[in-house]
């Protein structure tokens, strides 16, 4: 069991890592002032709680790993975060297609282990759940302005849509022993997000392609391209204190 | 979350900046209090006069005040400059985010130049309220008509940048800024309160990155000390030229936006550095640097300031990258700005039609 609750909080905190390592290559190139300061605040609710999940998960697998030697001395192949969070920001669109299907996936996930009965969990999902009820809120709004602002933002935000789909497939696959099961999550996810769809004058897409793997350390090019530069520092210096 | 196992730069230097933004703001809350001497002038009273008078009694000027057009222009001009500076700020230091050393440090830096960016609004807003517009201002930086600190036309090559930065670059600042915490115009002033704040919690903070950095490896050390070595000038170039070379400083004295002259400033932040440095083991790459009794201060060398002129006509090592990289975030967003008028002006129209 606890081999793979490790395995399972370790998907978490790896979600959350990534994501906040691709929200924070927005800074000081966000389309407005205004978003530059929200999207570096998702990025930091998203990396406070990478930082409890990974140091959860350590604790777990009790082999004395802390959060930074998860974040910084693990390759590609042990990463177990989902595939959608590795992708490329491409433009705010994407980003924002990318934070509104994950934020739709982490709430109620968050919510449910809430009130589960890992204590730990417990506290970090009534944490987190407030921050992504905030993400879901300022994503959809972006995406509702997008979808439904100019003839270009259309255009922009339904290829993003499109893009970002397949996926969400991975975020449900069943994992029965695990405190929540996401294969359970699906059916709230999809309530959620088509009527933001539908009101931003979007097409939901087709559910042909779904590309996996991350769970079990199969990712996409981009990943190891994103460790390696956000590792560089830390293993450059091995055993230094920061 | 953030530590405190470390000397503070107040303990070690007693420079006692925060409590002189405590005092300032103190200040500020009684002028509001007393009564103002002045009632609205008369439609034929001499403006001029009443405005010496109520500057001459330490009095704020508020927006709906009458005020000279110079006076308007200076602030306009500086309060811009300032804003501009904290929004180009956050490139040097962003530049690390992705590869902050640990996850404590990547949230610290990414916390830093957040609060950077609500500087900047919160700074804009200040000048708009001299009636002008951000968008104005905006473009105005865009356009290279308006100038932000030089400082951040100087490359983040190492980690330990990402320190001297907060120890002084961000010291300088609050060295500078602190008195513009009892400025004559009033939202400048109350601006400068709460920016003071937040910089010396930043500068503590880089002052923590470099003593880590200055008791780890031999790596880390040397990291440090070149950081050090590569910024002290420039941070002393950020008080701006010797006295005798200031176009603006005399009339700014006069109307109390400035308070001391650019060398009065930086002498205090040498002296509040020396110290510092002794405690966290690195060197200030001065050999002149020494105490001096008769003065009751160090002397020490000056920064370059040919060097200064250049990079502030735009020949820095990295004025082009920054402005660059501004124009594109601004050029790339327009899209999504327009989408958000066109969203807006939608609902906008609907509303009306349902009161209709």
């Amino acid at each position: 069991m606890s081999a793979d609750l490790f395995d399972f909080v370790l998907g978490l905190g790896d979600d959350a890592l990534i994501a906040a390592q691709r929200l924070g290559e927005w800074t000081s190139r966000a389309p407005e002032m205004e978003e530059d300061i929200a999207l570096a605040n998702i990025a930091l609710d998203q990396l406070g709680a990478a930082r409890l999940l990974l140091t959860y998960a350590g604790e777990l697998e009790g082999a004395g790993r802390d959060e930074d030697a998860l974040a910084y001395l693990r390759g590609d192949r042990e990463f177990r975060n989902c595939l959608l969070v590795e992708l490329p920001n491409g433009d705010f669109a994407v980003t924002m297609a990318k934070l509104f299907f994950l934020s739709a996936y982490q709430l109620p996930l968050y919510d449910a282990l809430a009130g589960c009965g890992d204590e730990r969990l417990a506290a970090i999902g009534a944490k987190a759940r407030k921050e992504s009820a905030y993400h879901l809120d300022h994503s959809s709004l972006w995406v509702r302005r997008l979808g439904d602002g100019t003839e270009e933002s259309h255009r922009r935000m339904q290829e993003a849509v499109d893009q970002v789909w397949p996926y969400t497939h991975e975020l449900f696959a069943a994992d029965p022993a695990a405190p929540v099961d996401p294969a359970g999550l699906r059916a709230g996810f999809e309530a959620t997000v088509e009527p933001v769809l539908t009101e931003a004058t979007l097409t939901r897409p087709g559910d042909g392609f779904t590309p996996g793997g991350g769970r079990q350390g199969l990712h996409t090019e981009h990943l190891s391209f994103l460790l390696a530069e956000m590792q560089v520092l830390h293993r450059a210096h091995p055993g230094a204190r920061w | 979350m953030y530590g405190n196992d470390f000397p503070a730069p107040d303990d070690a230097s007693g420079g006692g900046l925060l409590g002189e933004v405590e005092a300032a703001e103190a200040a500020l809350r009684e002028a509001a209090a007393r009564a103002r001497r002045f009632g609205a002038p008369t439609p034929d009273a001499d403006l001029d006069a009443y405005f010496a008078d109520v500057i001459e009694a330490d009095q704020k000027i508020e927006p709906r005040d009458w005020m000279p057009e110079a006076y308007r222009r200076t602030l306009i001009r500086q309060i811009a400059q300032h804003a501009h500076s904290e929004i180009i700020g956050m490139q040097p230091e962003g530049n690390w985010i992705s590869r902050a050393p640990s996850l404590k440090r990547k949230a610290i830096l990414l916390a830093k130049v957040q609060d950077e960016a609500g500087h900047g609004l919160y700074l804009y807003a200040a000048a708009e309220t001299l009636g002008i517009s951000r968008d104005e201002l905006v473009d105005l930086l865009l356009s290279g008509r308006q100038k932000y600190s030089s400082i951040f036309n100087y490359p983040t090559l190492t980690w330990a940048d990402v320190g001297v930065i907060g120890w002084l670059v961000d010291g300088a600042a609050i060295v500078n800024q602190v008195p513009l915490c009892r400025c004559s115009y009033g939202p400048y002033a109350r601006a400068m309160i709460r920016v003071c704040k937040e910089e010396s919690f930043h500068q503590r903070q880089g002052y923590e990155i470099l003593h880590v950095l200055a008791h780890g490896t031999a790596e880390q050390k040397a990291m440090a000390q070149d950081a050090v070595d590569r910024w002290w000038y420039p941070s002393l170039a950020m008080f701006g030229p010797p006295d005798g070379d200031s176009t603006h400083s005399a009339q700014s004295m006069a109307w109390k936006i400035k308070r001391f002259s650019n060398d009065e400033l930086r002498q205090r932040f040498v002296d509040m550095c020396v110290q510092q440095a002794e405690v966290l083991g690195l060197t200030l790459p001065d050999e002149d640097l020494r105490w001096n009794d008769e003065r009751g201060a160090y002397d020490y060398t000056q920064p370059d300031y040919d060097e200064l002129m250049q990079v502030i006509k735009g020949n820095g090592p990295c004025n082009r990258q920054r402005m660059e990289h501004r124009r594109r975030a601004h050029t790339d967003g327009a899209w999504v700005r327009e989408a958000a008028a066109a969203y807006a002006a939608k609902r906008e129209q609907q509303k009306e039609k349902v009161a209709a």
